[in-house]
């Protein structure tokens, strides 16, 4: 009984994050549209898209090959792991065990590296500039993202989420100037990895400037409905982490009771609206960057990371 | 004394360092100034906090100080100049943000290690004087990388930000000793105003390579 109760929490996670992904998405785009003084799509627009790009026709290029077809399904497979892992209401959830911070940047890795193939699959020239670029933001933001966890389980003592969370949580760990610095780095990381504004532009087609679009723009169909539904998802992914490592109040600790896990679903939710408005102002109010400042951008990113190791490398009062 | 009053403390002079960071990384005349005046104002959040935690209420002018004259004045007064120059859309060439950033890294690491056998008391004392001389050694790197006569003031003002950091960290620095650095920053200022408008009619430039001609001896490095 105990078991069929924890696989209906895991359960719950699990489908919570794919049925607000595009709803938080809406989120954004509608607040961005009131900044510039736009009505914008209603918020539940995303769902519409998804329902009915999976009714369209899947066109394919003739010199598509399997990996091209096979694409879509991995990427949503491998961001939707990252995401069911990433404790985001209790921390005693029954697969937390294999919420590693390093294995959810592996997964998010294979889920770029499978985009960039297919990016390159059938050899349009936008394809294969997105592609590129895609990697060498992954170049530059993965370092960076690996210098964060390295802060983290500096402080924490541990790479597991959920045992990070649970002791973040309980407030003993206090204020650190190095989970200071890193929450500004994961910030930087954050929008560069979500192809948000300095970086790419997610409103955006037919534009030499634009990455992620750029490598999905074959795509169409149930397809393409699976890469959206990713890209939703890799979003609240990201959400999930920073309300989990940086601000983890109010998530329900192991063998929680209902009033906590309600509590900490209310919690998350509240959370991810709070950074789902946050994010569009932040994006209205700097420029879309040229490509040749991206090392930049990124590179401040690295900067604060080392920094946060660094200090606590010396010492641990950091 | 709990921990959170010092962890706040640390928080505020930590975000002075990376404000210090975002300053080397700025480009643009407009954008450095605005950074800059962020930086008063988290140093005059920072004293006001030293002023909690070490109940010493001499240390809310200082911050006053600060808030006023580095976070509004000196701002708006270099606004001023730099749009009567008419550089105030002129790009910077920075020489080189990566190894500029890097030097500065390895600058925080030289202060830390500075610091390191100097307090065995108090532990957060010697992380706050280990933070107010990186911002102090970052100040005096700007202003080394810079070429611009207008944001090596900045950088010397955002140098004396550490000192006055620095100050505040450790107890017991008498009030008249901050009211005189702060005048003598005033006048500081005041030379290097003058000093830029004086540059700006003989060369028609505020790039302080222009000065190498009249040094007598030619040296290749600037």
């Amino acid at each position: 009984m105990a078991l069929i109760l924890d696989l209906m929490l895991q359960a719950v996670q699990m489908v919570l994050v794919v049925a607000i992904a595009p709803a938080i998405l809406g989120v954004t785009r509608k607040v961005k549209a009131r900044l510039l003084r736009r009505i914008g799509p209603p918020v539940l627009q995303p769902y519409r898209d998804i329902w009915k790009l999976m009714h369209k026709e899947a066109v394919l290029a003739h010199n598509a090959s399997w990996l091209y077809r096979v694409a879509p399904y991995l990427i949503f497979a491998a961001t939707w792991a990252a995401a069911a892992l990433v404790p985001s209401y209790a921390t005693g959830l029954l697969f937390s065990w294999s919420a590693d911070l390093i294995a959810i940047v592996a997964l998010l890795g294979t889920a770029r590296f499978t985009l960039a193939l297919a990016g390159m699959d059938v050899g349009t020239a936008f394809g294969g500039i997105g592609s590129s670029r895609e990697m060498m933001i992954a170049s530059l933001a993965e370092p960076a993202m690996l210098l964060i966890v390295f802060a983290v389980a500096l402080v924490a003592g541990t790479t597991q989420l959920s045992a990070i969370a649970t002791l973040f949580a309980t407030g003993s760990v206090g204020l650190r100037v190095s989970l200071g610095l890193g929450m500004f780095a994961f910030l930087l990381v954050a929008v560069a990895e979500n192809a948000r504004i300095p970086i790419d532009n997610p409103a955006t087609h037919l534009e030499l400037t634009m990455v992620h679009e750029a490598m999905v723009l074959e795509y169409s169909g149930r397809h393409l409905a699976m890469i959206e539904a990713a890209a939703a998802l890799k979003l609240v992914l990201y959400f999930s982490l920073i309300a989990c490592l940086f601000a983890p109040f109010g998530i329900a600790g192991p063998n929680a009771g209902a009033a906590a896990l309600g509590f900490g679903i209310l919690a998350y939710l509240a959370k991810l609206m709070v950074l789902a408005v946050l994010l569009p102002i932040a994006e209205t109010s700097v420029a879309k960057m040229r490509v040749f400042r991206y090392p930049v951008f990124v590179g401040s990113a690295f900067a604060a990371a080392a920094l946060a190791v660094f200090l606590l490398f010396v010492s641990k009062g950091f | 004394m709990s921990t959170l009053l010092f962890d706040v403390a640390h928080l505020l002079a930590g975000s002075m360092l990376v404000l210090s960071f975002a300053l080397l990384y700025q480009d643009r005349i407009t954008a450095v100034i605005n950074v800059f005046a962020l930086q008063a104002m988290a140093l005059s959040l920072s004293v006001a906090w030293q002023a909690l935690v070490q109940d010493a209420p001499h240390l809310l002018v200082t911050s006053a100080i600060a808030l006023v004259v580095k976070g509004f004045v000196i701002p708006a007064a270099l606004h001023r100049i730099v749009r009567r120059l008419q550089i105030h859309r002129e790009i910077e060439q920075v020489i080189g943000a990566g190894p500029t950033m890097l030097t500065g890294l390895g600058l925080v690491a030289l202060s830390i290690l500075l610091m390191q056998p100097v307090g065995e008391v108090n532990i957060y004392v010697r992380e706050d004087l280990a933070f107010a001389l990186a911002v102090i050694l970052l100040g005096l790197l700007m202003m080394i990388t810079r070429r611009n006569a207008v944001t090596q003031v900045v950088g010397f003002m955002s140098l004396e930000n550490g000192l006055v950091l620095a100050a505040t960290g450790a107890k017991g620095m008498p009030l008249v000793v901050e009211v005189s650095v702060a005048f003598s920053i005033l006048i500081a200022f005041i030379v290097f105003g003058v000093f830029v408008f004086r540059m700006r009619e003989r060369f028609d430039t505020v790039d302080v390579s222009a000065l190498d001609r009249f040094r007598g001896e030619r040296r290749d490095t600037t």
